[in-house]
């Protein structure tokens, strides 16, 4: 061996081969060191990163459901729509996504209608987002993107431009959501999409329909078991 | 007096290499993931270039302090569960205190884990050096990191939303260049830096040649 190389290396020549014992317990002691700290940041952080998620929610429904004052989630419960139930996030199961919708109540404790969310794969990746039903007159009243990794400057015109957001303002829902181009608009269940971002227009007329065939007979069934507006749904 | 003076000049030294002569981005040209991918917007250069501060800074300290006790067979694997668990710390914090910033930065808070920069710094100076010295190389790495990151973010925001730390600079007349704040934009951005580097570290070496050969 050079000189140079025994510079470089000389605690190995000289240091014994340590017991596989030693090695286990150094990266065993390192690893439970680890898991404490893991444990403590996560009992820490993880009620405030619960109560942002659920501020960002709140924030998205009271901006798809205008007038909106108090909201329950439900969820599907054996084809059915039931309101969760706050215990339920004690629960381990409550871990795994759940598909929920959220009914919104104005300040008379009177449903206005149900904020949905879907995804729909636009033109970089999946777009999520939120819109506001009013199951009275059958119309979309709101819409919100919570995420999107569309194109700078073209795509993302589908949360950053107005023109585009007031298509929602009050679209119908029957027959299907048509997409159209721009100030070709004449039926109430047309959208016009954006120009130089007719993918990402029509993902977002793609997920409405989407998320109204999931959800629409639920919701129907929903109001008629709860007796909500029985007497206006059938004037 | 005269240990000190040295004492002193060795922490500035290892502060400063880092800083500019063996910047990791312009020079080593290491964590090139993050350095392309977040600096869309100052604001994720910056938050990327403290992220990985602490995690540097901290894990540093750690090696530094058992480099004894860690046995060399598993060294590097000992590396990594200390960086994993301050990139986790990291990835929490972030989560729970600025939410925003946590959903843009995404999959590469936790990808600092495999940042060649932090594990380079463990193997080559965290676990030969004592700790004050390796708490400088930390500080001047990440000083440097940072530093890059800001160096391509602003001009990245600039000239792409015409903003900076969202602020808008400039009227309604101005034509975002949408391309810088795409992927192609980081590249761009690094190339252009990279050869402004170089430039200059060549002709500094040339100068000094002249130098010598006056002398």
């Amino acid at each position: 061996m050079t000189e140079e190389q025994s510079k470089v290396l000389p605690d190995l020549i000289e240091e014994k081969e340590p017991s596989s014992f030693r090695l286990i317990l150094a990266l065993g002691i390192a690893g439970l060191m680890s898991g404490i700290i893991l444990v403590g940041i996560f009992i820490y952080t993880n009620p405030m990163i619960k109560a942002n998620k659920e501020a960002a929610i709140k924030r998205a429904i009271f901006k798809v459901l205008p007038g909106c004052e108090t909201y329950t989630p439900l969820k599907l419960d054996d084809g059915k729509l039931i309101e969760k139930v706050a215990s339920d996030d004690n629960k381990e199961e409550s871990d795994k996504e759940e598909l929920l919708i959220y009914a919104g109540y104005n300040t008379n404790k009177e449903l206005i209608g149900f904020a949905i969310p879907g995804d729909e794969p636009g033109f970089q990746d999946v777009i999520g987002a939120i819109f506001g039903y009013d199951d009275k007159e059958n119309v979309i009243i709101g819409f919100e993107v919570l995420e999107s990794k569309e194109t700078p400057g073209l795509g993302d015109k589908i949360f950053k431009d107005a023109d585009f957001q007031t298509n929602f303002s009050a679209l119908a829902v029957e027959p299907e959501i048509v997409p159209v181009k721009k100030g070709e608009k004449q039926n109430a269940n047309e959208v016009e999409t954006i120009t130089g971002a007719t993918i990402s227009s029509k993902a977002i007329v793609k997920l409405l329909n989407k998320s109204m065939g999931v959800w629409q007979t639920n919701i129907d069934e929903y109001i008629k078991e709860n007796k909500i507006r029985v007497s206006e749904k059938h004037e | 007096m005269n240990k000190l003076v040295e004492y002193k000049n060795q922490n500035a030294q290892e502060f400063l290499k880092g800083l500019w002569d063996e910047n990791p981005v312009f020079v080593a040209v290491l964590g090139m993931c993050p350095a392309l991918a977040v600096t869309n917007t100052a604001i994720n250069s910056l938050a990327m270039g403290l992220a990985t501060t602490f995690v540097l800074l901290c894990s540093s300290i750690l090696v530094s302090t058992f480099k004894s006790i860690i046995p060399k067979q598993v060294r590097i694997t000992a590396y990594i569960i200390i960086i994993a668990t301050f990139v986790t710390v990291v990835d929490f914090a972030l989560a729970a205190f600025t939410p925003a910033i946590h959903k843009e930065l995404g999959a590469f808070i936790a990808l600092i884990v495999v940042n060649c920069l932090i594990l380079g710094r463990q193997e080559a100076f965290a676990s030969k050096n004592p700790v004050g010295l390796s708490i400088m190389d930390a500080l001047g790495m990440s000083a440097g990191f940072t530093f890059a990151m800001l160096c391509i973010g602003i001009p990245r925001e600039v000239l792409g939303s015409g903003s900076l730390f969202n602020i808008q600079l400039f009227g309604d007349s101005f034509e975002p260049w949408v391309v810088m704040i795409l992927p192609p934009g980081g590249f761009f951005m690094l190339g252009f830096l990279l050869l402004g580097f170089n430039w200059y570290s060549q002709k500094k070496k040339e100068r000094a040649l002249i130098k010598q050969k006056l002398n």
